[in-house]
């Protein structure tokens, strides 16, 4: 998810809801926009939204555990997603893996001890042209080399 | 408006941008302006223009001359060569049409473009798509002018229908056929949505179409509206794809100040809107009904089937479902008719097909060609050939949801009907071509293990299946598996495309059932403990070549 800058105020997650005119036809849009506010969606979050929808907390939950892009736990400051589908699968996916996860020192779906990266892994981005691929936040990078990750990943430092 | 002898169009695709279009662009326009010719040339960022391999691309025009892989270091010299003094930079020029610039050449008339005939891509490359102007410039809205002011809602379905458009999301419905069901329902409301939730890996024809050319998918989805009486369109578009949402919005936004979107289009009295829905990650999405479940704001399950979303769709209202390159078929067809697109591509299949040619190929990329090609054509022609000396394995069409087809099947003509017979699929247009370095086991493993994580886990056969064909090749692949597991695997496969709810996962198994026919040997070594092609590590490599 992209990261707020600080200089522009944060809406309250009721007047999100309430923008979508406490629809719950527009759950989606409005767990997306709350994970914007919050980072990620805790139960406390989930809660709020069910509450003010009138709808069960289960319905809440299982639309935000049933799509990639929302995330129920709290995750780094940057999410590194790698593809991992066919195309960049033979152009050499698995390689530029190994890498992250060596110089991270963390497995798919876990946090760098900094809280800084989250490593996931995504099918395809789309990219295909320039496999193998890779996102961090909303950034897309392509034709990838175990060197090429190890230099782009300096520029977050 | 001043007057430009020149345009040089950047392409701005994802890809480009990439490899550093942004800055090429920015070094361009100082040379321009340094050589004190910009009053005289234009810089237009553009939608992808196809070889994504060798970006940054720019085309000089009006000669229609392909520059490729540039830096921002040789804007100079093109500058100064080709601007001023109209002398082609030939060590720049994209290598395809390389042997032919000998002085200039017309992008649309040799080398890369040879094979090809732009109907979906007409725009594509050639204007600006943050321009409505340049759109209109190109003919756009004049098919919707057309519709609503010549045509009664039953004739734009006749020619739809007449014109043997089918769908081309995948399943190669006929379009008019699917309008036809929705048009004669009286209902006191009706939705056009774009389905632009474009998932198959390899695929992504659709993001370039969006973003090189906003406008057509908007003017037609008001005519698929006059059509079956909808005034209500949606755009469900793919969370990642940032620069498409953004260039869709704009471009519903300009068409709602020109009056070509929003209440009385012309004059007519026809209202009609769009609005843009994002997605949040979910590949079954892309499956109509769990598209739609997804707009109602739940979880992507699809829906039994019937009812058909064209009579009881979103919200439980009558819906047509269109994808992305469909629609963009639409406005030419309604401007020049039902038998002039007969008359391109096969007789089942007519039209054109945009293709993203992936995997072990020289030119990786973009192309739209009219149906029955042949993959020949398409690999070795267009796409030219495998690199690094290597040979052909397979091509799998379709994406991964499609067979692999070996090189017995080179000389097939793609449309939707013989890649079916053959086991495989046109489905999007996807064409991943492996060479013979690479592991059938391995190959499967990857496809199963996108399975195993994109089924919805909605119906048994489909959660389960992929979940055990992923374990079941990853023993092969690590040598552990016998020949149970094998006919196991062949089991699965069949209860899976007999028994799944929806499409993914009834052709999930595809890949599969097709490697046992035509990589039964390779697949049964691995029950053996050897790898012929030397990739699965802990087995043994394999004494001759695949």
């Amino acid at each position: 998810m992209p990261v707020k800058s600080s200089t522009e105020p944060k809406k309250s997650l009721s007047q999100v809801i309430a923008e979508h005119n406490s629809d719950p036809g527009a759950l989606l849009d409005i767990l997306r926009d709350a994970q914007e506010i919050h980072g990620y969606l805790s139960t406390a979050v989930m809660e709020e939204v069910a509450d003010q929808l009138d709808i069960p907390v289960s319905r809440v939950y299982g639309v935000a555990t049933f799509y990639t892009l929302l995330a129920t736990e709290p995750k780094g400051k940057y999410i590194i997603r790698v593809c991992e589908s066919p195309p960049c699968h033979i152009r050499g996916a698995v390689n530029i893996l190994e890498t992250l996860k060596e110089v991270l020192g963390v497995n798919p779906g876990e946090t760098t001890e900094d809280k800084k990266f989250t490593l996931e892994l995504t099918s395809c981005l789309g990219v295909c042209g320039v496999a193998p691929a890779m996102m961090i936040g909303d950034q897309v990078y392509g034709n990838l080399t175990p060197e090429r990750v190890k230099e782009i990943l300096k520029t977050y430092e | 408006m001043s007057y430009f002898r020149a345009h040089v169009l950047v392409c701005a695709g994802t890809p480009c941008m990439l490899k550093g279009a942004g800055a090429v662009k920015d070094a361009l326009c100082r040379e321009i302006e340094r050589a004190g010719l910009q009053e005289e040339i234009r810089v237009v960022e553009t939608g992808c223009l196809g070889p994504c391999d060798d970006g940054p691309v720019i085309v000089v025009y009006p000669e229609g001359v392909m520059y490729s892989k540039l830096k921002p270091e040789d804007m100079a010299h093109i500058v100064q060569q080709h601007l001023l003094k109209g002398r082609v930079v030939e060590n720049l020029v994209y290598r395809a049409e390389k042997e032919k610039a000998k002085s200039v050449v017309s992008l649309e008339k040799k080398g890369y473009l040879d094979r090809q005939y732009r109907i979906v891509l007409r725009n594509c490359g050639r204007i600006n798509p943050d321009s409505i102007e340049e759109y209109i410039a190109n003919g756009g809205y004049e098919a919707l002018g057309k519709a609503l002011t010549a045509m009664t809602p039953e004739q734009v379905v006749a020619t739809v229908k007449d014109s043997g458009l089918r769908g081309r999301g995948g399943a190669g419905f006929p379009t008019g056929l699917k309008w036809s069901f929705t048009a004669p329902i009286d209902a006191d409301q009706k939705y056009i949505i774009c389905n632009a939730d474009e998932g198959e890996p390899g695929t992504f024809k659709d993001r370039l179409i969006l973003e090189g050319d906003p406008h057509s998918i908007i003017e037609a989805m008001a005519i698929a509206g006059y059509a079956v009486g909808a005034d209500q369109g949606i755009v469900y578009i793919r969370g990642e794809y940032n620069l498409s949402i953004e260039r869709l919005q704009r471009a519903a936004a300009r068409a709602r100040e020109m009056g070509l979107l929003g209440k009385d289009i012309f004059g007519t009295g026809f209202n009609f809107d769009v609005q843009i829905r994002t997605g949040a990650g979910a590949y079954v999405c892309g499956e109509e009904t769990a598209l739609i479940e997804s707009l109602e704001g739940k979880r992507g399950e699809p829906r039994l089937k019937p009812p058909y979303p064209g009579v009881a769709g979103l919200w439980g209202r009558p819906t047509v479902v269109n994808n992305v390159e469909t629609l963009a078929n639409i406005p030419p067809i309604i401007l020049k008719g039902a038998e002039w697109f007969r008359g391109i591509g096969t007789e089942r299949t007519p039209g054109t097909k945009v293709f993203t040619m992936l995997g072990d190929i020289a030119n990786q990329g973009l192309i739209e060609v009219p149906m029955g090609i042949t993959l020949r054509e398409v690999i070795y022609g267009v796409g030219g050939g495998i690199p690094n000396g290597r040979g052909f394995k397979l091509a799998q069409t379709g994406g991964t949801s499609g067979g692999c087809l070996p090189k017995e099947f080179l000389d097939l003509p793609m449309d939707y009907d013989t890649l079916a017979e053959a086991g495989s699929a046109l489905g999007s247009g996807a064409l991943l071509v492996i060479d013979d370095s690479h592991c059938i086991v391995d190959v499967l493993r990857s496809f199963m293990k996108f399975f195993q994580h994109e089924s919805c886990g909605q119906c048994t056969p489909c959660r389960e299946g992929t979940f055990r064909l992923y374990e079941l090749f990853s023993t092969l692949a690590a040598g552990e598996a016998g020949q149970d597991d094998v006919k196991l695997i062949k089991e699965l496969c069949q209860a899976m495309q007999l028994s799944s709810l929806c499409g993914l996962g009834q052709s999930a198994p595809n890949g599969v059932v097709t490697a046992f026919q035509y990589f039964e040997d390779e697949i049964l070594r691995h029950a053996a403990g050897e790898c012929p092609a030397g990739v699965c590590r802990n087995l043994s490599a394999g004494t001759r070549a695949v």
